[in-house]
C-alpha cells in the first residue's frame, strides 16, 4: 500500500500503472503457456484432426459423376427422369464427347465401379462399352443415339440414365441413405431392397453387443473392486497385479489366447470333455459367434471399468455403512441405500468407458467373432480395403463417430476428461 | 484384528456336513470324468465324512493327519489319472487337510469380527470365492498361453503328452522359429523401429503441452485437453480411415513431388500415425505428476539467478521425471501393440509384430504366435514393474506417503 494521499492509480515499481503491469504479466503468461502447448496442438490438429474431418468431407463428395462426364451432366438437367422416355440426341452426343476423353484417360472404370454401388451392372456396362467408343469420333460419327445403344444395351434403359442423373450431384447424401439402408432415387430417398438391407441390423447388433459387454463388465468388476477397496493396502496391491497385468498385455496375445481356449479343440472343451460335463461329439460352440466376442472382449475391457470404480470406492468412507449398521439396518439395506450410491460414480465412468471403447472395436471382433459377432467397425474396414466403397465407409464411420462423440461429451460433462486415471 | 476374536472347536454335527458337501461338490468332477455324476458325489461325501470323523475321534494329531490325506489323494490321482491326476490329487489332498482342520478348530473365524452372524461368516467367505472366479477369469488366458508355447506339436491345445507331463510333449521349436524366420525378424526388428521413434515424439511434444496447460491461465484449457485427448477416445478404426485417405495423400505428394525414398516415406507416415496416438497417454499422465509439482520451487530458483531453461531442466524435470517415464512406457506400449492403424497407413515392408501376429491369427495359424505371445507377457510383466517402482518414487519425490 502507497501513500494514501497519493492521488491517482497505484504504481509499479518502474512507474506504470499497477493494474496495467499486471495485465501485461498476466498476457505475458498466457502467451508463454500457449507457446508451451501449440507445437503439439498443431501436430495433433494438422495429423489427427484434419484427417479426420475430410473422411467426414468424403462421406458426401460425390464429384465423380460430374467430373467424367461433364457434358452428359449438363445435357441431362433438361431431361425429365420420371417421364419414362430415354433423352434425346444432344445427350448421346454429349456422352460421346465425355466417354471418348474418359476412355483416352482410363477413368470411366472407376465411375462404373462408382455407380456399381447404386445399380448392379453399372461397372460391366462402362467397362464394355469402353473400348467400343473408342471407335468413334465425336466430331464427324453423329448422330449417335441408335449408335451409342447399339454399343451396349444399356445405354437404352432408362434405368442407366436414371442413376447417372440421380448421383450426378456434387454433394450428396447418398453414401448417407445407404449407411441405414436406404437408396438415392430420382423420387426421394427409399429403403434398400429387403436382401441389401444389413447396416441398419449391424449397427443395432453393435449397440446391443457393446451393451452386454458394459453390462457383464459391471457385473464381474463390482465384486472385485469392492474387494480391492476393502482389503488391507499391501494384499490389495498383490491382487491389482492379476488386474493390471491382462491390462498390460498386448491385445493380440489377449485375443490369441482366447481363440486358443474357445476353439472347438480348445482348452475350455477339452476341461470340459476330460471332465464328462460334455460330450465328445456336442463339444460347445462358443468362438465365431457373438458368444466367442461377447467373452472375450468382456476380458479385455475389464481392466478399464475396474480401476475407475476401484478409485471411487477407495474413497467411501468404511464409517458410514457401520453408522448405518448400529442404527438397525440390515445387511442388504446398509449397502443398497448407503454404500451402492456412492459408487455410482465409479460405475457410471467406468461404464461410459468401456461401452466407448467397445462400440469401435475392430481386432477382437475379426479374430474371435466369425460372421455373426462382428461390429459396424469390421464391416468399414471390409468397405475399405475388399469392395473399396470409400464413401459408404466414411459415412458409417461419421455416424459411428457422432455416437462416439456425443458419449465423449457425456463423460466429460459427468466425470471430467482431465480425471481420467491410468494404472 | 487377528487376536481379538476368540477360536473354538466345532462340534462334529456341523464339521462332518460340511466336509461331506465340499467332497460331494468334488465328487460331481471326478464322477463325471469316471462314467457316474451320481457315484462320485455319493464316493466323495462318504470318503471325506469318514476321513473327518476318523481324524478328529481317532487320530488327533493334526500334522499327521495332514500327511495322511495329501498321500491318500496323490495316490488315488496317480492311480486314475497319471502324472496330472497325481499332482490334482496332491493338490486336492492338501486342500481337504487344510479344510478339515480349519473348520473343526473354528480357525475361519479367527480374523473376522467377534459378532458376525454364521449367515455373515458365510457370506463373508462366499463372496471372496466368487472374487477368486472373476480373478482366475481374468488370469487364466494369459497362464494357458505360457505352457501351449512349449508345446512339441504344431497344435493350439494341450496334447496328451503335454498332460503326461513328459518331456517329450515340451520343446522349443516355436522360439527357434520366431528367432530363425525371416518374416517374424523383419516385423520384429520394425516394431523396434516404429515405437521407440514415435515414443519420442510424443513424450517430447507431449510433456511441453503438459506444462503448457498446467499453467494458471490457460486460455480455452478444457477445448485444448478435450482435442489433445481425442486419440485416446476416438475409435481406432475411424482414425484408421481418416489417417489412410489423409496419408495416402501426403505419401503421394511426398513420394512424387519431392522425390523422397518410398520406404523413408513408409516408415514416416506409420511413426506420425503412432506419435499421436501415444500422445493422450502422455498428456495424461505428466498433468497428473504435475498436479501436485510445488510451484514455489521453481519461484525459488528463478529468485537464485536461473534462467527458465535452467529451471526447467535441473529443477522441474528430475521431479516430473517418474511421470514423463511413466507415461512414455503408455506411449510405447500403445504403438508397440497397434495394430489397426498400421494395417491401413503402413504397407508389407513396415509389417510390425502385432500385424504379423494378427494374419497369423486369421490366416495361416502356426504356434509360432503363442511363443510370440510368451515373449510379449514377458515385456509387459516388466514394462508394469517398472511403471509400479516409478509411480512409487514419484509419490516418494513428491512427499507423499506411497500407497
Amino acid at each position: 500500500m502507497t501513500d494514501a494521499s497519493q492521488s491517482g492509480p497505484m504504481l509499479a515499481a518502474d512507474g506504470t500503472p499497477l493494474k496495467l503491469s499486471l495485465a501485461r504479466s498476466l498476457r505475458r503468461q498466457k502467451m508463454r503457456a500457449l507457446m508451451l502447448i501449440a507445437p503439439l496442438l498443431v501436430f495433433v490438429l494438422l495429423s489427427f484432426v484434419l484427417p479426420i474431418a475430410s473422411m467426414l468431407f468424403r462421406s458426401v463428395e460425390n464429384s465423380i459423376v460430374s467430373d467424367t462426364l461433364p457434358l452428359t451432366v449438363e445435357a441431362l438437367a433438361e431431361w425429365d427422369e420420371t417421364s419414362g422416355e430415354l433423352p434425346d440426341e444432344p445427350v448421346y452426343d454429349a456422352l460421346t464427347h465425355d466417354m471418348v476423353a474418359a476412355v483416352e484417360a482410363k477413368i470411366h472404370t472407376r465411375l462404373g465401379s462408382r455407380l456399381n454401388y447404386e445399380e448392379t451392372g453399372m461397372s460391366s456396362l462402362f467397362r464394355k462399352s469402353g473400348r467400343q467408343f473408342k471407335k468413334l469420333d465425336p466430331a464427324t460419327d453423329g448422330p449417335f443415339k441408335d449408335k451409342v445403344i447399339d454399343i451396349h444395351d444399356g445405354w437404352g434403359d432408362v434405368e442407366t440414365w436414371r442413376v447417372i442423373k440421380t448421383h450426378s450431384v456434387k454433394i450428396t447424401n447418398g453414401y448417407f441413405l445407404n449407411a441405414v439402408d436406404m437408396r438415392r432415387t430420382p423420387e426421394g430417398a427409399q429403403a434398400q431392397p429387403e436382401d441389401k438391407q444389413i447396416l441398419v441390423k449391424l449397427f443395432g447388433r453393435t449397440l446391443f453387443m457393446s451393451l452386454v459387454i458394459t453390462g457383464t463388465c459391471i457385473l464381474l468388476a463390482y465384486p472385485i473392486s469392492y474387494l480391492l477397496a476393502n482389503l488391507p493396502m499391501r494384499v490389495s496391491n498383490l491382487l491389482m497385479i492379476l488386474v493390471l497385468l491382462p491390462f498390460w498385455t498386448s491385445l493380440l496375445v489377449r485375443t490369441s489366447a482366447w481363440k486358443v481356449m474357445l476353439q472347438q479343440q480348445g482348452v475350455i472343451n477339452d476341461t470340459l470333455v476330460w471332465l464328462g460335463l460334455v460330450a465328445d461329439d456336442a463339444r460347445l460352440v462358443i468362438i465365431n459367434n457373438q458368444i466367442g466376442t461377447i467373452v472375450a472382449m468382456t476380458h479385455i475391457l475389464l481392466p478399464f471399468m475396474v480401476l475407475p470404480m476401484y478409485s471411487v470406492m477407495q474413497t467411501i468412507p468404511p464409517y458410514y455403512t457401520r453408522a448405518a449398521k448400529s442404527m438397525g439396518a440390515t445387511n442388504w439395506t446398509t449397502f443398497w441405500r448407503i454404500y451402492f450410491p456412492q459408487s455410482i460414480p465409479g460405475i457410471g465412468a467406468g461404464s461410459i468407458l468401456v461401452f466407448i471403447l467397445a462400440i469401435g472395436y475392430y481386432i477382437t471382433p475379426e479374430i474371435v467373432g466369425g460372421t455373426k459377432g462382428v461390429f459396424i467397425s469390421n464391416r468399414i474396414a471390409y468397405h475399405i480395403s475388399s469392395s473399396l466403397n470409400w464413401g459408404l465407409a466414411a459415412a458409417l464411420g461419421t455416424i459411428l463417430l457422432a455416437v462416439v462423440l456425443l458419449l465423449y461429451w457425456v463423460y466429460d460433462k459427468i466425470v471430467g476428461i482431465d480425471n481420467v486415471k491410468l494404472g | 484384528m487377528a487376536a481379538l476374536t476368540p477360536i473354538s472347536r466345532k462340534p462334529l454335527s456341523m464339521v462332518i456336513p460340511a466336509v461331506a458337501a465340499a467332497g460331494a461338490f468334488f465328487g460331481i468332477f471326478v464322477g463325471a470324468g469316471n462314467g457316474s455324476v451320481f457315484l462320485g458325489i455319493i464316493g466323495g461325501a462318504a470318503i471325506l465324512a469318514a476321513l473327518a470323523w476318523v481324524y478328529i475321534t481317532v487320530l488327533k494329531n493334526e500334522r499327521m493327519a495332514r500327511w495322511i490325506t495329501i498321500a491318500l489323494f496323490g495316490v488315488l490321482g496317480l492311480v486314475s489319472g497319471g502324472a496330472m491326476g497325481a499332482v490334482l490329487g496332491l493338490l486336492a489332498g492338501w486342500f481337504f487337510g487344510f479344510f478339515i482342520y480349519w473348520l473343526y478348530e473354528g480357525r475361519y473365524r479367527r480374523k473376522l469380527l467377534p459378532y458376525m452372524t454364521s449367515g455373515q461368516v458365510l457370506w463373508h467367505y462366499g463372496f471372496r470365492v466368487v472374487c477368486g472366479a472373476i480373478f482366475v477369469f481374468l488370469i487364466t488366458p494369459i497362464l494357458v498361453v505360457l505352457p501351449l508355447s512349449f508345446n512339441a506339436e504344431d497344435f493350439f491345445t494341450f496334447t496328451p503328452e503335454m498332460l503326461r507331463l513328459d518331456p517329450e510333449g515340451y520343446s522349443l521349436k516355436h522360439y527357434r522359429d520366431f528367432f530363425n524366420n525371416n518374416e517374424w525378424q523383419r516385423s520384429f526388428k520394425n516394431s523396434l523401429i516404429i515405437a521407440p521413434i514415435a515414443t519420442i515424439i510424443s513424450v517430447s511434444l507431449g510433456t511441453l503441452a503438459a506444462i503448457g496447460l498446467s499453467q494458471s491461465h490457460v486460455p480455452g484449457r478444457r477445448a485444448i485437453m478435450a482435442v489433445l485427448i481425442s486419440p485416446m477416445i476416438v475409435p481406432l478404426i475411424i482414425s484408421a480411415t481418416g489417417m489412410f485417405f489423409f496419408y495416402s495423400d501426403i505419401g503421394r505428394f511426398l513420394e512424387g513431388t519431392l522425390g523422397m525414398n518410398k520406404n523413408f516415406v513408409g516408415y514416416l507416415k506409420v511413426i506420425l500415425a503412432h506419435a499421436v496416438l501415444g500422445i493422450p497417454f502422455v498428456i495424461i499422465t505428466v498433468t497428473a505428476t504435475l498436479v501436485g509439482f510445488d510451484r514455489s520451487l521453481t519461484r525459488a530458483a528463478a529468485n537464485m539467478g536461473a534462467g527458465p531453461v535452467k529451471t526447467f531442466f535441473s529443477i522441474q524435470m528430475p521431479l516430473i521425471l517418474p511421470g514423463v517415464i511413466s507415461g512414455g512406457l503408455f506411449a510405447f506400449i500403445t504403438s508397440f501393440d497397434e495394430v489397426v492403424v498400421i494395417l491401413f497407413v503402413g504397407s508389407a515392408s513396415q509389417k510390425t509384430l502385432p500385424w504379423q501376429m494378427f494374419t497369423g491369427l486369421r490366416e495361416q495359424i502356426s504356434p509360432t504366435i503363442l511363443a510370440v505371445a510368451t515373449i510379449l507377457v514377458v515385456i509387459s510383466i516388466a514394462l508394469l514393474t517398472t511403471v509400479e517402482l516409478l509411480r512409487r518414487r514419484s509419490e516418494r519425490l513428491r512427499g507423499l506417503s506411497p500407497s
